[in-house]
């Protein structure tokens, strides 16, 4: 054993690993993406580890793995999950040979996702096993705990921790590498009446797993990590039941002679039901600290109306607790506080602090998206049009000045969403835009619908060669995998072509001219056409000189400023400034200044069809 | 006892590597550290934070407002937004230099800088302002602000770590070419 500094998501990885793992497949999604990042850095050679193309691609891949008797791991954020969900629920069915763990990430908040769902939830629907740590050490020894269960008991199960556990850091005792478990897989026996799903296959499983979930719940009312803190002082008859990073925001809140007895609740499926029992004997009133849905307070009422227990059970049901968003120490502590019939100690008054600015995230400076948006925009100047956005660095086009986003839903949406649009008002020139890797993951069905049933829209491939929403993740299009290779690329424009489409053009963004003449061009085209505008990401290439302003030319209208919103660009003394540290020199400014006061920049070359280059 | 840091600035400052830098100095001095960090979509230029604990008795990463012993600003409006956690006498250093949104510029609230900066020095009374633009001027480099702000706040004393701590930290997690600004940097005042 040795001590390491690690993020929650790193000690699921070595956690995993010291497990022996064999087989990890994920899709990037925060607050999950560390951990499937911490297997390829940290993994012996016999580890095999892929980004696959989507959560459903993921959870088949190791589906498949644990059949064959390889301890598999799937890494996903909870909306991931829901792509997922389909081979999961059926998987649920069929069960696997090895121990199979579906990590899941979720984002109370939401912080940096679309939904606030809770996949404690899911693993009730979906009734498979589901573990939630409080701590990043927890997480370390509990990840091995649920690879042994599911082994044993030949099902997937639920890993889910919030992001406070996934990226929070604690220094923690590991394992050394040579302490790591090794699994030899057995390799995929065949065997018709286990593998293939039939409707006579689900009757009989389908009673055996609700068998096995009843057994269970007993057996996870002795699991160590459900636990009671027994009450001390006053506070006697009352209860407050909590789980995942809760239990560490009501230890900061409780004193040490005078709190409420609690209830740590590590399995929220299936529920330690002997573990409540024993929990509420003697209680008057409990309260339940959670954050998503209120699992443990359903279940503890459920619990009281079962075994006739006189114990009132509040939280988000009875409106103690918050019914969304994200808790904090001092949430906490105000409902702890307001249950034990003390003041709540009084938070520092924030005074008459001065407007402050706000910082919603931007593109970067350079960013090749900017430019896109921008040729569109201008070449659309006027017209009757949507801009069906969707999930990615992307999104962010939806603020000012660029305002080019008119719906974002959930990966992939943008395409399907501009053909029902199109059906209902023909007369719009319909956008669709969709970055690379969301192409990959979902945008191609989409595509092929909208060609097979006779739209008319423009998709806008953004193509900056990287998965960069979540910290520029390698897909298809890249040519290297998470092993390490270099792989053919997938080549979007001979995917479109695949489908059928005729007319596909690739352009650099950041010559303006140009792109903004190909929209023109294109979008004037029947039926569904595409541009694919392709140029990288500027976190991932290297600027090659940087622009600067002559304050001689420039009069200070502000138009690069007011049309680009670029980070560089900075108003100062009346006219512009170009911050040096953030100018990445794309020209994009140099070519909008109507003074030709810009200059010094250099357009990073990019490879165009035809060994063309931009 | 613990001791409770907020690192606030913006996106791509470097918040998160001098975090990482006062754990290293912490662990190698056996202390328990536990830290929590912004990730992710509000790297891109928003608000980011960094909640550092130190000692075997933090329960979790985050602290409740009113209990930080230092608020390490890389960025005055941020020492701002982050004060509601500093604990009554406790001490903020901040770098002096404004990082003005594209928002400010483009609709949204403006920059008031003299608001901000008179509003610490009237709120905050163990305040220590770190001139960054002259640091970046004498140290020939704008990258190692971070490393700047923890020596200023190495010798305000809140650390509870001396600079031999920090610069072992920066031997771990450096490459050697960068030893030498860093180690400038560290001592610069
Ligand atoms: C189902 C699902 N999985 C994962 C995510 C997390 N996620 C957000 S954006 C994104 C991909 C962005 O990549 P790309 O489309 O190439 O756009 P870029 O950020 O590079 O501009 C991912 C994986 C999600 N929101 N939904
Ligand atoms: S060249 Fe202009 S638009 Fe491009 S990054 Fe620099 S300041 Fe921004
Ligand atoms: S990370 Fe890349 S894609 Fe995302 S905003 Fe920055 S430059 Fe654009």
């Amino acid at each position: 054993m040795h001590k390491e500094f690690l993020m929650g998501n790193e000690a699921i990885a070595l956690g995993a690993l010291a497990a022996g793992v064999n087989v990890v497949a994920g899709y990037p999604g925060t607050p999950s993406t560390e951990v499937l990042e911490t297997i390829a850095r940290r993994r012996t050679q016999d580890v095999y580890v892929e980004w696959s193309i989507n959560e459903k691609a993921a959870m088949e891949v190791a589906a498949g793995a644990a059949y064959s008797g390889a301890r598999a791991m799937v890494t996903c954020k909870q909306v991931g999950l829901n792509v997922a969900s389909d081979p999961l629920m059926s998987l649920e069915y069929i069960g696997v040979k090895a121990g199979m763990v579906v990590m899941v990430a979720d984002d109370p908040g939401p912080i940096s996702s679309q939904t606030e769902q809770d996949t404690r939830t899911f693993a009730q629907f979906s009734k498979l096993p589901c573990f939630d740590p409080s701590s990043v050490a927890e997480a370390y020894e509990m990840i091995q705990e649920a690879f042994e269960l599911s082994e044993r008991l030949g099902t997937p199960v639920f890993f889910r921790a919030t992001t406070r556990v996934d990226h929070g850091y604690e220094s923690i005792e590991v394992a050394d590498e040579g302490e790591w478990q090794h699994n030899q897989p057995e390799g995929f026996v065949k065997d018709s009446s286990r593998w293939v799903i039939f409707p006579r296959l689900s009757v009989v499983n389908h009673a055996k797993i609700e068998a096995r979930n009843a057994r269970l719940s007993d057996e996870l009312s002795s699991y160590e990590r459900n636990f009671v803190v027994p009450g001390a002082g006053e506070c006697k008859r009352l209860g407050i039941a909590t789980h995942g990073i809760n239990y560490a925001y009501v230890r900061e809140n409780l004193d040490a002679e005078n709190h409420p007895r609690v209830l740590r609740v590590a399995t929220p499926f299936p529920f330690p039901e002997r573990k409540a029992v024993e929990f509420l004997e003697g209680l008057d009133e409990v309260l339940c600290v959670e954050e998503l849905d209120p699992v443990i307070e359903r279940e503890l009422t459920y619990v009281c109306g079962k075994y006739g227990l006189d114990v009132r059970i509040r939280g988000k049901l009875t409106g103690d607790v918050a019914p969304s968003g994200e808790n904090s120490v001092e949430s906490v502590g105000a409902a702890i506080a307001a249950f034990v019939g003390k003041e709540a100690s009084a938070a520092p008054a924030p005074g008459d602090a001065p407007t402050l600015p706000v910082r919603p995230p931007v593109l970067c400076a350079g960013c090749p998206h900017r430019a896109s948006f921008y040729a569109v925009k201008r070449a659309m100047a006027g017209k009757k049009t949507i801009f069906c956005g969707d999930i990615g660095c992307y999104t962010l086009g939806n603020a000012a000045p660029l305002d080019m986003v008119d719906t974002c839903l959930c990966m992939g949406a943008g395409i399907d969403i501009a053909q029902g649009v199109f059906h209902v008002e023909p007369d719009t020139t319909c956008f669709a835009f969709v970055g690379d890797s969301t192409f990959f993951a979902s945008g191609i069905t989409g595509t092929i619908n909208a060609f097979y049933n006779q739209a008319d829209l423009t998709l806008v491939v953004l193509d900056n060669s990287t998965t960069a929403m979540t910290g520029h993740q390698p897909h298809p299009g890249t040519g290297r995998t998470m092993m390490g290779e270099v792989v053919a690329k997938v080549n979007i424009e001979a995917v479109l072509r695949g489908i059928g489409l005729s007319v596909v053009e690739t352009v650099d963004p950041l010559d303006h001219e140009r792109a903004v003449e190909t929209v023109r061009r294109v979008a004037a085209e029947p039926g569904v056409k595409a541009i694919i505008f392709k140029s990288p990401c500027v976190v991932l290439a290297k600027p090659q000189a940087r622009s600067v302003v002559d304050p001689e030319k420039c009069v200070g209208c502000q138009r690069c400023v007011k049309q680009l919103g670029c980070p560089g660009l900075v108003p100062r003394d009346g006219k512009v400034v170009i911050d040096e540290s953030l100018c990445t020199g794309c020209t994009l400014c140099e070519q909008v200044c109507p003074f030709g006061a810009i200059s010094g920049g250099c357009r990073i070359p990019v490879e165009l069809p035809g060994g063309e280059r931009a | 006892m613990s001791t409770n840091i907020i690192l606030c600035g913006v996106g791509g400052q470097g918040t998160i590597l001098a975090s990482k830098l006062i754990a290293s100095a912490a662990m190698a001095r056996d202390v328990a550290v536990k830290t929590a960090e912004t990730i992710g979509m509000a790297q891109r230029g928003g608000s980011v934070f960094s909640h550092v604990r130190l000692g075997e008795d933090a329960a979790c990463p985050l602290m409740a407002r009113g209990s930080a012993d230092l608020v390490l600003a890389f960025e005055p409006a941020e020492a701002v937004r982050q004060l509601p956690f500093l604990k009554p006498g406790g001490c903020v250093v901040t770098s002096t230099r404004p990082v003005v949104p594209v928002s400010a510029m483009t609709g949204g609230p403006a920059y008031d800088y003299e608001g901000i900066m008179e509003y610490l020095k009237a709120k905050v009374s163990n305040l220590v302002l770190v001139d960054s633009d002259r640091a970046a001027a004498e140290l020939g480099s704008a990258k190692c602000l971070n490393v700047v702000l923890l020596g200023a706040a190495v010798r305000a004393g809140e650390l509870g770590l001396s600079e031999g701590d920090i610069l072992a930290a920066l031997h771990e997690r450096l490459p050697e070419k960068l030893w030498e600004l860093n180690e400038r940097a560290l001592a610069w005042a």
